[in-house]
């Protein structure tokens, strides 16, 4: 369901030319649970924001249910069926809970449909629903909400930049469990050991590169015990 | 009422018909309506155009829509509305002033509302202003509010330009007792060539009183906005004014903040920040599906409306 083909991304640092992504080539099938790890600085983050269309490659091609969306601006691939929930949750000055859910939905939700959204990640939607989005709200808070608004859209890709950043550690387990429920094909950019071990397939970075793409008992051995920042065997 | 009436009527104070409970409608400098009860009375002033509105002690949950319309090209209206509002009454007043010119002639507005407000009052004060009109005469308002909060008493002020005024300078001057607490909430869109001019001087003179002012811009085009403020503490007490503004096309925003503390217990502060449209809020929105433009209008929306 979505191809990537010999995909590149540099910036010019310093007036020279950085390559972040060197020639990545991925397949991510249908209703599956893709969790990318790897160091940081690995691309990770780039790779999925250059997915959603955050960011523009500089070279190569990405091809979505067989469409072309290497130039297609990020909306439009949002009405493809591309779902993006950022490691940073955005702050607005008025937007409320609600405003947001209904736009990510695509409708005026009824408060029992905000429930089910904001209950599934822990939050009460009557405390919520009517709290504006802004840094009045804790940061888990923020995360949390991100994420009722990712699951809203009920993606076909349902992409996840490092879920687990700002959640603590009893709503994380639970978080785990969401991810494992959720349609549609689930890729994570993930370093934490419980989540790589719901993935179907885990796609190990390093250096801007995909080094190796596997299931657990292939690829996790190759990580440290507690996250997967380093890879096994290498220097600190 | 014509059409332009209901129109106008509609969109400053959300008439749909002729309001229940106290009203006095104003069109083209003359009263076309008014009503008072038996606990707050509308009586107009001698020598001079306008009416005093008066709140008898303890009322309370009642409001007032005393509403302005222009219809006429070339026309300037000046009015003295002044508000005299009982001890430990609770009112909302629903004011404001629409402004349609057919004609290439400028019509204005000047209206200078003053409020004496009593000992443990509380009072709701919404003014919104509106132009619209075929013509290209300039919809000019100039709306003076010059308050008086006696002791322990509390005033919300929210206006809101929603557009369509070419001109305008808003000045609001405040007293305020032991106590008392005012919030001033103020929103305001200007497109094309578009002024407007914000002015506001609060004198914090009792103990324990304080002020918070909110007021959130967006200045499109070619359009200028201006916000000065002025905060006096002179005994001890607590000011707050945070000034944001969003800026598209060639527009201009400047804030100008003063705060004079007289007194070492006196704690004010101002706060600003002017610029365009968060990337980050554009893009986040992007994700969910609208296009910019569409992730524009919902975050100006949201930031005038919310």
């Amino acid at each position: 369901m979505l191809e990537i083909k010999n995909l590149s991304f540099s910036v010019q640092e310093n007036g020279k030319s950085k390559e972040i992504l060197k020639n990545i080539n991925l397949s991510l099938a249908q209703n599956k649970l893709y969790v990318i790890t790897g160091q940081n600085g690995s691309g990770k983050s780039t790779l999925v924001k250059i997915i959603m269309g955050i960011l523009s490659q500089t070279s190569g091609q990405i091809f979505f249910g067989g469409k072309d969306i290497s130039s297609m601006p990020i909306h439009e691939r949002a009405r493809l069926g591309i779902s993006f929930a950022f490691q940073s949750p955005v702050t607005f000055k008025g937007l409320k809970v609600k405003e947001l859910l209904d736009i990510a939905s695509g409708q005026k939700n009824s408060l029992s449909q905000n429930c089910d959204y904001l209950s599934k990640v822990g939050l009460c939607a009557r405390d919520y629903i009517d709290r504006y989005i802004d840094d009045k709200l804790s940061g888990g808070e923020l995360k949390r909400i991100e994420l009722a608004m990712a699951l809203s859209r009920k993606g076909k890709l349902n992409i996840f930049d490092e879920p687990e950043a700002g959640i603590d550690l009893w709503s994380f387990d639970k978080l785990v469990s969401l991810f494992s429920s959720v349609k549609g094909t689930t890729l994570i950019v993930s370093h934490q050991r419980k989540i790589l071990e719901i993935a179907d397939k885990i796609i190990l970075m390093k250096n801007g590169e995909i080094v190796k793409v596997g299931g657990k008992e292939e690829i996790l051995p190759l990580t440290t015990n507690s996250s997967c920042t380093k890879l096994r065997g290498e220097n600190e | 009422m014509n059409k332009i009436d209901k129109k106008l009527l509609e969109q400053i104070a959300d008439l749909h018909s002729t309001p229940t409970g106290v009203f006095n409608i104003r069109k083209n400098g003359e009263a076309v309506a008014r009503h008072s009860d038996a606990e707050i009375e509308i009586v107009p002033k001698k020598g001079k155009s306008g009416i005093d509105i008066i709140v008898k002690n303890g009322v309370k949950n009642k409001s007032v829509h005393i509403p302005v319309i222009v219809t006429k090209g070339g026309f300037t209206d000046l009015v003295y509305n002044t508000f005299y509002i009982g001890d430990d009454a609770d009112v909302v007043i629903i004011a404001g002033c629409g402004i349609d010119n057919p004609t290439c002639h400028d019509s204005e507005h000047n209206g200078i509302h003053t409020f004496y407000v009593g000992k443990n009052a509380h009072v709701k004060y919404v003014e919104k202003h509106f132009g619209s009109g075929i013509g290209k005469g300039g919809k000019i308002l100039n709306p003076v509010t010059n308050l008086h909060l006696g002791e322990n008493s509390f005033v919300e002020i929210d206006t809101l330009q929603i557009g369509g005024v070419d001109s305008s300078l808003r000045t609001t001057n405040a007293t305020l007792d032991d106590k008392a607490k005012l919030v001033i909430k103020e929103n305001i869109l200007t497109t094309d060539n578009q002024q407007a001019k914000t002015k506001f001087k609060v004198n914090l003179k009792g103990k324990d009183c304080s002020v918070e002012v909110v007021s959130h811009s967006v200045a499109k085009d070619s359009s200028r906005q201006e916000f000065l403020s002025n905060l006096v503490g002179e005994n001890e007490c607590f000011g707050h004014v945070e000034c944001d503004g969003i800026l598209l096309g060639d527009a201009q925003m400047i804030s100008i903040p003063k705060i004079t503390a007289k007194c070492v217990e006196a704690s004010l502060v101002h706060e600003a920040a002017i610029g365009k449209i968060a990337g980050d809020e554009l893009v986040k929105l992007m994700t969910l599906g609208l296009s910019q433009e569409e992730a524009e209008k919902v975050i100006i929306q949201g930031f005038l409306m919310g």
